[in-house]
């Protein structure tokens, strides 16, 4: 069995970085990660990037040394990442952070409201129901994280948590400001509004939950295997018909509903920014969908049905 | 961060030279020249105003008022250099453009143009007069650049002046915010209070304020940037002898 040699240079300085030798020709670009950590114990796997071309693509943990264009003595270069955190750690204090503030302000603790509010409650019904949503929602949220997604990387910039966390607590404390005010002022159509508001809020969280449950199942534990999504007998994954992320579709579904049942202008700017970056999202993933898989379904849109 | 000019292989030829061509089209840079020279003579029709008007006064108080329709229109229009780095034709950020047009016309018209009190405010001049010199040298520096003939006078003026002229523009924004502030209070200018019927509100003044306060980190930022740019773009100046 022909060993490899591996030498592993800096992608920008060109610097000799690491040279390893019988490397086994059905190892994983993991495991040189992993060797490659032994020599520079700064730079942990998940920091590095390894690419065969200095301004190209990082190549993937799953990849195998012998199926890669490189001859018995593989030349890859090496760029840092920076400092990693993992993707459950940012999206767990992401969310916990507006289930703690928007109680906060619903609870009315002090030196938010003027004095004589302390630790009172509102007097309006819908602040209760719409306190009990957006919890409800966040706590969603963070059982998805533990229990439901799959994550394809496990890593992201550590940068990112401080400006996800500023993004969501922000808001989170800036709509929980007004809808919990004592100023506050209940919905025009009253309870009609919140009546239908509740529903469509209730339909898109289920919505949401059957897709990210559908998504789960394509993929057996422990993988990063990518497959089409298709309508399962559950009626809610029916939109996959029409849209490639309808996880996004029902979350701007339940934010809309929010919108209405709160008819807070912060909300339907969370909703409006909220809609603009997943679709960003959306667009990207369908995107990768066609460029990967040759008989992806035509009739599908981004995240709106016909229209994005 | 900033976006490359990707409309560009769109509107280049394919003669199959291989050549990847950077930079807008015929018809983008004809159309760009023009804007650019129509820029131009706008920020050099109010520097001629401010001229006139002071010989005619005899004294710095109130030149605002000549030259308020001029800076007006050619200040707004600067908008469309945001469409221009959307569409592409432009090299630079989106987001970095519109900022800093934003920020200037948030000055012309939120701040001078709606609190009347300040528009007598030396302040206004001090800005003013940085704003026309600066923009008449960017203006004609994109002028020539786009026609490939760059005096080096120019490019040395667009990377120099900046170094009195910034400071000069940002104390004379942050002096007129500073003196819009009271009459801001007093009336409520552009302040939502609860309760209404969306649930929200906006306080002008402490908007004004932490604008202000914005300039604190911002503006060093900009400042070592273009001292780095400078330091680029000036630093090989034994290598110039005639302009590409």
């Amino acid at each position: 069995m022909k060993h490899y040699e591996v030498e592993i240079l800096d992608a920008k300085t060109k610097d000799k970085l690491c040279f390893l030798d019988k490397v086994e020709p059905n190892a994983t670009i993991g495991e040189i990660k992993s060797m490659f950590h032994k020599s520079h114990p700064q730079w942990y796997p998940a920091r590095q990037s390894i690419r065969l071309d200095p301004k190209g693509k990082s190549l993937k943990d799953e990849d195998v040394l012998q199926h890669l264009p490189v001859g018995t003595t593989a030349t890859f270069y090496f760029r840092d990442l920076g400092a990693q955190i993992s993707w459950v750690t940012v999206f767990l204090t992401e969310y916990a952070g507006p289930l703690l503030i928007y109680l906060m302000f619903y609870f009315r603790v002090p030196f938010i409201y003027p004095p004589k509010y302390d630790f009172t409650t509102s007097k309006h019904w819908v602040v209760h129901l719409a306190c009990m949503c957006h919890s409800f929602h966040y706590v969603k949220r963070l059982l998805e994280t533990l229990f439901v997604h799959r994550f394809s990387h496990g890593t992201m910039p550590l940068r990112n948590i401080f400006k996800n966390c500023t993004y969501y607590w922000g808001f989170a404390a800036w709509m929980a400001y007004y809808i919990n005010h004592p100023l506050y002022t209940p919905p025009t159509y009253g309870e009609q509004q919140v009546k239908m508001a509740l529903i469509i809020f209730l339909f898109c969280q289920i919505g949401n939950f059957s897709i990210h449950i559908a998504l789960r199942n394509l993929r057996p534990p422990g993988s990063k295997t990518r497959k089409i999504p298709y309508p399962t007998k559950n009626p809610f994954t029916w939109i996959f018909l029409l849209v490639s992320c309808p996880n996004y579709t029902y979350e701007l579904g339940s934010w809309l509903g929010f919108t209405l049942m709160t008819q807070c202008l912060p909300v339907a700017f969370f909703t409006l920014v909220g809609f603009i970056q997943m679709t960003v999202w959306a667009k990207a993933k369908h995107r990768s969908y066609l460029k990967e898989f040759r008989d992806y379904p035509p009739l599908r849109s981004p995240i709106l049905p016909f229209v994005l | 961060m900033s976006a490359p000019a990707m409309g560009t292989t769109k509107t280049a030829p394919n003669d199959g030279s291989h050549k990847k061509k950077k930079g807008p089209g015929t018809l983008a840079t004809a159309y760009l020249v023009i804007y650019n020279v129509v820029m131009t003579a706008g920020w050099l029709v109010i520097a001629v105003g401010l001229v006139r008007a002071y010989l005619a006064r005899g004294s710095y108080h109130g030149l605002y008022y000549s030259i308020e329709k001029p800076l007006k229109f050619f200040q707004t229009g600067a908008l469309l250099e945001i469409l221009h780095c959307a569409v592409g034709i432009v090299p630079s950020s989106v987001v970095l453009t519109g900022f800093q047009v934003m920020s200037r016309v948030f000055l012309t018209w939120a701040v001078t143009h709606s609190v009347r009190e300040v528009q007598s405010e030396d302040s206004v001049l001090l800005f003013v007069v940085a704003w026309t010199i600066t923009e008449i040298i960017r203006y004609s520096f994109y002028t020539f650049s786009l026609l490939n003939h760059l005096p080096y006078l120019i490019k040395w003026a667009r990377y120099t002046f900046f170094i009195v002229l910034y400071p000069m523009g940002v104390t004379g924004e942050l002096l007129t915010i500073y003196a819009a502030l009271p009459y801001v209070q007093k009336t409520g200018l552009y302040s939502v209070t609860l309760p209404n019927k969306y649930n929200f509100s906006f306080d002008y003044y402490t908007f004004l304020i932490l604008t202000m306060v914005s300039y604190i980190p911002l503006f060093p930022q900009l400042y070592f940037h273009m001292l780095r740019q400078r330091k680029k773009v000036l630093g090989h100046v034994e290598e110039y002898t005639k302009v590409e």
